[in-house]
């Protein structure tokens, strides 16, 4: 069973690339959730037997590359976001869903902050407050994302396992 | 009795040795920039979802061409051949002078001026950083793209490529935050810097001292200085002028003339080719 819903979690990490990359109105790019992030802290939550830091260390590299960015710069505090779910999962489980939502605007927070960080090493570190919308963003959407990945792995683990 | 943390500390090392190999990794990749074929290797993965994602608004052109009007293409058709007569008219002018400039430089035993060769690529239309000012194009290493590679088109220069893959590049465009761009004023020949802000019509250009002779509306061109772009490309004209007598330089800001957001078609330059002056064929 775990090994269909492993399938099934890459997939939709796929999906969320997809997401991530897809061209918006330049007033809502700023608002874009971190779809990736998302997608990678319930899979970390629902299997953390499979989908954990690593798998979330090569979709930060990926980031990395589609935002054109320093290899190794999201990659870095994605690997960090998952490692605290990881180590939290039985925890965040029993949370009601505006807890997990409050968890995740922090936890993206400190990522965003981290790849701020190395960019403004590197001088080129935006001058807006609208930079760390992203985290306020996806914490509005986790319940969504939670709904939908819960029902996607329930419908493919039955089909599988039965 | 089942341990209650089967992974526990095999999970911290693992996300400490991830951790560490991302800080190696920036290193890397910021100090001596080693890491091309790493993100070589990335990119391919990412390419088809960035054709996929471009499909839609490939689609979309494509049926808006195909189910235009028969009006509406003649009229484009006029459109372009009174367009095309236009400019064949000054090329002519163009053509005798560029004659001319080789022969008197032969005279004067000076170096040959070099000609430029493009190729026209498209924008692969996919979000990158709201940030970073970086687009994706279709043609690649396939087609002889280097990094560090001139991107125009038809109103200025856009850009430079920074990284290159088999069949797409990633562009830099000059309003980057980290693009700097040397330029001349047209009108006068003063050398500047253009600096690249982060927004996407505005570039800056610092270090212009009080008494420099610069106007609002003057243009601005490629100087040629650095090697990287061709020389005589228009870039930016000036929008603002601050002459403020407790700043050290004067605050100039320039709208590029790129239509950087919004072009779809774009032009690769291969600038210090041999020059060949076209056989006029009428």
């Amino acid at each position: 069973m775990n090994k269909s819903n492993t399938r099934i979690g890459i997939l939709t990490i796929i999906a969320a690339f997809m997401l991530a990359m897809m061209p918006l109105p330049e007033w809502a790019q700023a608002f874009r959730p971190d779809w990736v992030t998302l997608v990678l802290i319930y899979w970390t939550m629902a299997l953390p037997g499979s989908i954990g830091v690593t798998i979330a260390w090569c979709a930060g590299l990926m980031l990395d590359i589609t935002h054109g960015a320093l290899l190794g710069q999201h990659a870095l505090g994605l690997v960090l976001v998952i490692y605290i779910i990881h180590s939290q999962h039985q925890r965040l489980r029993v949370a009601s869903l505006l807890q997990q939502a409050i968890v995740i605007f922090f936890l993206i927070l400190v990522k965003q902050a981290l790849v701020l960080w190395v960019s403004g090493i590197m001088g080129h570190a935006p001058d807006t407050w609208l930079y760390f919308m992203p985290s306020l963003s996806s914490a509005l959407f986790w319940p969504w994302v939670y709904i939908i990945l819960r029902d996607l792995r329930r419908k493919f683990s039955y089909k599988t396992s039965y | 009795m089942q341990p209650l943390f089967l992974q526990g500390p095999s999970v911290t090392l693992r996300t400490l040795a991830l951790v560490i190999a991302s800080i190696g990794l920036m290193t890397l990749d910021h100090r001596w920039g080693q890491m091309e074929v790493v993100r070589n290797t990335l990119s391919y993965a990412l390419y088809p979802l960035q054709v996929t994602i471009d499909l839609p608004i490939r689609l979309y052109h494509w049926t808006d061409e195909t189910i235009s009007s028969h009006q509406t293409l003649l009229d484009e058709k006029r459109r372009l051949e009174d367009l095309n007569l236009e400019n064949r008219v000054r090329l002519q002018k163009l053509d005798i002078l560029e004659k001319e400039n080789v022969r008197l430089r032969e005279l004067l035993s000076a170096t040959a001026k070099t000609g430029e060769v493009v190729l026209i690529a498209e924008i692969i239309n996919v979000d990158v950083d709201p940030y970073r000012q970086l687009t994706i194009i279709n043609k690649g290493t396939n087609d002889k793209v280097y990094i560090s590679q001139p991107l125009i088109d038809a109103q200025g220069v856009m850009g430079q490529i920074i990284h290159t893959n088999s069949n797409s590049a990633t562009a830099m465009l000059i309003t980057d935050a980290s693009h700097a761009l040397p330029v001349q004023v047209d009108r006068t020949g003063l050398r500047a810097v253009a600096f690249g802000t982060g927004k996407i019509d505005q570039l800056d250009l610092r270090h212009i001292p009080h008494n420099a002779d610069i106007r609002k509306g003057d243009t601005l061109i490629t100087s040629g200085l650095g090697g990287r772009f061709p020389a005589n490309y228009p870039v930016a004209i000036i929008t603002h002028i601050e002459r403020s007598p407790d700043e050290a330089f004067v605050t100039v800001r320039a709208e590029p003339l790129a239509l950087l957001d919004r072009s779809r078609e774009v032009l690769l330059v291969w600038h210090n080719q041999p020059l060949t002056i076209p056989a006029s064929d009428e």
